[in-house]
């Protein structure tokens, strides 16, 4: 890819704002090709070098780190000079008749906070996995495959047409699938991989058809052409728009773990520690949120986002169902991991949300905060069972009461949690509340109700997680590290041999939880691998407590996640709306490909109009939107001035105000603070609060049981997906097809059988003995009684041969001259 | 007319070497028959290029064929020397170890 042979593309930028300029801008491209170089070297020349590979890896993600950052630099100087527009070069890749594909860069304010964002979190990853997975037998494989990872996703990022945005995203499919499954020798493992890989599958095939849906409509691949035909309303069919959103949101529903796939995300759980934090804060699952992000006017036009009147809509819903179904599972998990896991499934329901109801500043915003604060509670994760637990994740049986001995594991936790608990001043509160706030706003109210309450929820899991991890006794691997003797009576752990027994057995046991029977239940058993001791020795035998008990896990753990912890208390500032901050805004607003609706009524009634008319006569469905549209106004509901300004343009972000903010936001995230901590304590601390005749309800209570084992089954989803569409699609198919296969397909076998049997002895008998036989042997005889006839005629006489030439020469002479005439 | 009797002269040198190569014993004397066979076809060659009207093609025909002859009639007297050495004698009656 040589400098002399990209071209700039003029085209869209004409209509957007002067094109920034600058090396780092130019040459974006970098960015994803050195870790994708670094993969091959990693590969090639990995296990000759001293340390695995792991140097390549590590250099090409800080050489890509430093050239986010330059970009960065480069992109916020290049918004002050107002010229924000995209920075797109690319080259052919491939010709196909008219098609031409290319290959190449976007950059502009999205693609630069990704690019930031991926690169760092990569960096703090690998150098994290040089401790946690060292002496892992796949070391070199590791680390090139999470190479791999980062230059998938950077590809997809940087992307400037659609085929890009594939690759990088088929490649990120492939890489999930080989980190998750790293440690295939437990059965576990991989199919937890291969149940990623296909779930994502299923929704791949919406983005390919969604690809090929839009290159009909618009008939270019181009991101940025898409995105102003679309904005623009260059298309004939709206419906047919419709249908391509949603066919692409299938695939954002499988990438991102929404509500119907989402369940591939915790089994994702079984790879390494270091590979959750990074498939779940900034790569893979952000990249279905990014998706919509990119396109952004295909799916507002196309799902008619911020039309007036308009309540619900396909991705704000899924995204609400996501964030609260995700946030009540993440109840009933005694794994970290999983409670990480389904919380960041809730947390991209909130990006959904945000995306489905027009706040797409705070959707992108809130990507850019979870990367950092779940990628940190990830690390700490995997520090406390590198260090604490004996590479176990199970916060029952192995953690509490370590938080005095890993101070550093501990504060960054606590930081971490409290910005995703959307605790204000903390960067989650800046991303989270902008988006409710923003529902709230737009008069999406049984949305917002529903992400208030699930910022309730998030608070609630959140605390109980906390309390279970670090406060309370020490039990099993943690109590080994404090150095105290393993009390069993203090247990919080449920026996998962026989339920019923468990029951009986354990009056004492103090649980939330009814897990015992799930366990003893549990059909394929993806979910319980509760560790993954493969790494390397255990710190100390079991039964015996640690002499020596190291405080904190060593400095290539502890580093990347204080600079995460520092990020997820400080990087909300960077648009905090409380404090007049939109500068994250002020940077991405070009992305969105879509027209503020700016000032006061009169500006955004002029442009709707306008645009409604233009567009009218466009369409050839029937569609929705009335020019009038506009004048719906809400005063008379809600009391705030608020016009939806329609599917081509997006509402501006609300004004934030804190006693919206309070009420009933923040008054909800602290009930369930202190809900949750009532419970946990009464629970799993045997403390007398007020909540303790809750305790054990959901054995006396057969509802709040029968509630339970629904949650704990989640929501017999895998059920429904494994026992009941597999065997309902495969069995009947495979019935008939067994069917089929004897009665049909065999009859056919048979009969063809029998009658080329009897066709074959006909033609044995008639026509291969008689007439190709004997047309053989007589060919064969004429041939050998003509040689002995001829035989005389080699006498071995070369003047009797001589003679019989020019005899021959003689009689074609005169035959010549007789028929010359 | 002219013509003519380069052609009948061709015809008689032709028709005797066709008798030489039939009829002779001698290897040595088959080879010099086919030779004036050869000559035959030169006289020819020349005589058909004159009455055609442009003699030098013919003439240079004739020196190819004459140099291919004297190659040829090299590998021919080599072969006869061969024979002599083997058998001692090169009597053409005698070779026939090519009888099929």
């Amino acid at each position: 890819m040589s400098l002399g042979s990209m071209l700039l593309a003029a085209e869209g930028a004409t209509e957007h704002a002067a094109v920034a300029s600058g090396w780092f801008l130019e040459n974006a491209w970098l960015i994803p090709l050195i870790p994708g170089i670094a993969f091959f070297a990693i590969l090639f020349f990995g296990k000759k070098m001293p340390r695995g590979g792991s140097e390549i890896g590590i250099a090409s993600m800080a050489a890509s780190l430093v050239l986010a950052i330059g970009l960065a630099v480069q992109w916020v100087g290049a918004v002050s000079d107002h010229a924000d527009g995209a920075v797109i070069r690319t080259v052919t890749w491939w010709e196909s008749g008219p098609f031409v594909f290319t290959i190449g860069q976007q950059v502009d304010g999205l693609s630069v906070v990704l690019l930031f964002l991926v690169a760092f979190i990569s960096t703090l990853v690998q150098i994290y996995s040089t401790e946690y997975v060292y002496g892992d037998s796949r070391y070199t494989h590791f680390f090139a495959a999470l190479t791999l990872f980062s230059a998938g996703m950077l590809t997809m990022v940087v992307a400037p047409d659609m085929v890009q945005l594939i690759l990088g995203w088929e490649i990120m499919g492939l890489c999930s699938f080989l980190l998750i499954g790293h440690w295939w020798e437990e059965q576990a493992n991989s199919e937890a991989a291969l149940k990623a890989f296909f779930t994502v599958r299923v929704g791949d095939i919406g983005l390919l058809v969604g690809t090929a849906m839009l290159l009909a409509i618009f008939g270019t691949l181009s991101i940025q052409g898409i995105n102003d035909a679309a904005a623009a309303g260059e298309f004939d069919s709206h419906r047919m728009l419709m249908w391509a959103a949603v066919a692409l949101f299938v695939a954002c529903i499988g990438k991102s773990g929404q509500f119907p796939l989402h369940t591939w995300l915790p089994d994702a759980m079984a790879g390494p520690t270091p590979v959750s934090s990074l498939l779940h804060s900034s790569t893979m699952v952000v990249a279905g949120v990014f998706l919509v992000a990119r396109l952004y006017p295909v799916f507002h036009v196309g799902l008619d986002i911020n039309v007036a009147g308009q309540q619900f809509n396909l991705i704000a819903v899924i995204g609400a169902i996501t964030l609260t179904i995700a946030a009540f599972l993440a109840f009933v998990q005694d794994d970290i991991k999983k409670v990480l896991a389904y919380s960041t499934v809730s947390q991209l329901g909130y990006m959904m949300l945000g995306l489905g109801i027009g706040a797409w500043t705070g959707a992108v915003f809130h990507i850019f905060t979870h990367a950092f604060f779940k990628c940190c509670l990830f690390l700490v994760a995997g520090s406390i069972s590198h260090t604490a637990s004996h590479h176990s994740f199970d916060m029952k049986k192995d953690m509490g009461g370590i938080w005095r001995k890993m101070p550093v594991s501990f504060w960054s936790w606590m930081i971490a949690t409290f910005a995703l608990c959307g605790v204000p001043l903390f960067s989650g509160f800046f991303s989270k509340d902008e988006i409710i706030d923003s529902a709230k706003h737009y008069d999406y109210t049984t949305l917002w109700v529903v992400s208030v309450v699930g910022a309730a929820l998030t608070a609630a899991y959140m605390t109980r997680a906390t309390y279970l991890t670090w406060f309370g006794t020490p039990r099993g691997g943690a109590a080994h590290f404090m150095g105290v003797p393993h009390d069993t009576s203090h247990e919080v752990h449920e026996h998962s041999a026989h339920p019923d027994e468990a029951e009986v057995d354990d009056p004492h046991l103090p649980d939330f939880t009814e897990d015992a029977d799930v366990h003893g239940h549990d059909v394929h058993g993806h979910d319980d691998h509760s560790h993954d001791d493969h790494g390397h020795e255990d710190h100390a035998t079991h039964g015996k407590p640690l002499p020596f008990a190291p405080h904190d896990s060593p400095w290539k753990i502890t580093v990347p996640i204080a600079i995460l912890a520092i990020l997820a208390l400080g990087s909300g500032y960077l648009n905090a709306p409380a404090f007049g901050i939109h500068w994250f805004e002020h940077q991405t607003e070009s992305s969105i490909g879509l027209e503020f609706a700016h000032g006061g009524e009169g500006a955004a009634e002029g442009t709707t109009d306008e645009g409604g008319e233009e567009h009218g006569a466009a369409l050839v469905d029937e569609y929705a939107m009335a020019p009038g549209g506009a004048t719906y106004v809400m005063a008379e509901e809600g009391g705030h001035e608020y016009e939806a300004p329609g599917p081509y343009a997006v509402p501006e972000p609300p004004t934030f105000t804190w006693q919206a903010a309070i009420w009933p936001g923040m008054v909800l995230v602290l009930l369930g603070f202190l809900i949750s901590l009532g419970l946990s304590l009464s629970i799993f601390g045997n403390r007398k609060t007020v909540l303790s005749p809750l305790v054990g309800l959901t054995k006396r209570n057969r509802f709040a049981g029968a509630l339970h084992t629904f949650l704990v089954r989640k929501y017999y989803l895998d059920d429904l997906y494994e026992g009941v569409i597999v065997r309902a699609v495969a069995h009947p198919i495979a019935k008939a097809a067994y069917w089929f296969n004897q009665k049909v397909i065999d009859g056919i076998v048979n009969a063809v059988g029998k009658g080329g049997k009897r066709a074959g002895d006909f033609v044995y008998e008639n026509i291969d003995q008689r007439v190709v036989d004997g047309a053989v042997n007589f060919s064969g005889t004429a041939a050998s009684e003509s040689g002995h006839a001829l035989q005389p005629i080699q006498s071995g006489k070369v003047s009797q041969y001589g003679a019989l030439l020019f005899g021959a020469a003689a009689v074609g002479g005169i035959l010549l001259i007789i028929l010359n005439g | 007319m002219l013509a003519q009797n380069f052609l009948l002269l061709a015809a008689a040198l032709f028709s005797i070497g066709v008798y030489g190569v039939i009829a002779r014993k001698n290897a040595v004397m088959v080879l010099m028959s086919i030779e004036l066979i050869l000559n035959a076809v030169n006289l020819n060659l020349i005589a058909f290029a004159m009455m055609n009207g442009s003699p030098l093609d013919g003439q240079v025909f004739a020196l190819f064929v004459i140099a291919v002859a004297a190659a040829e009639v090299g590998v021919g007297l080599a072969m006869v020397l061969m024979i002599y050495r083997n058998r001692r004698s090169i009597s053409l009656d005698e070779l026939s170890e090519m009888k099929g």
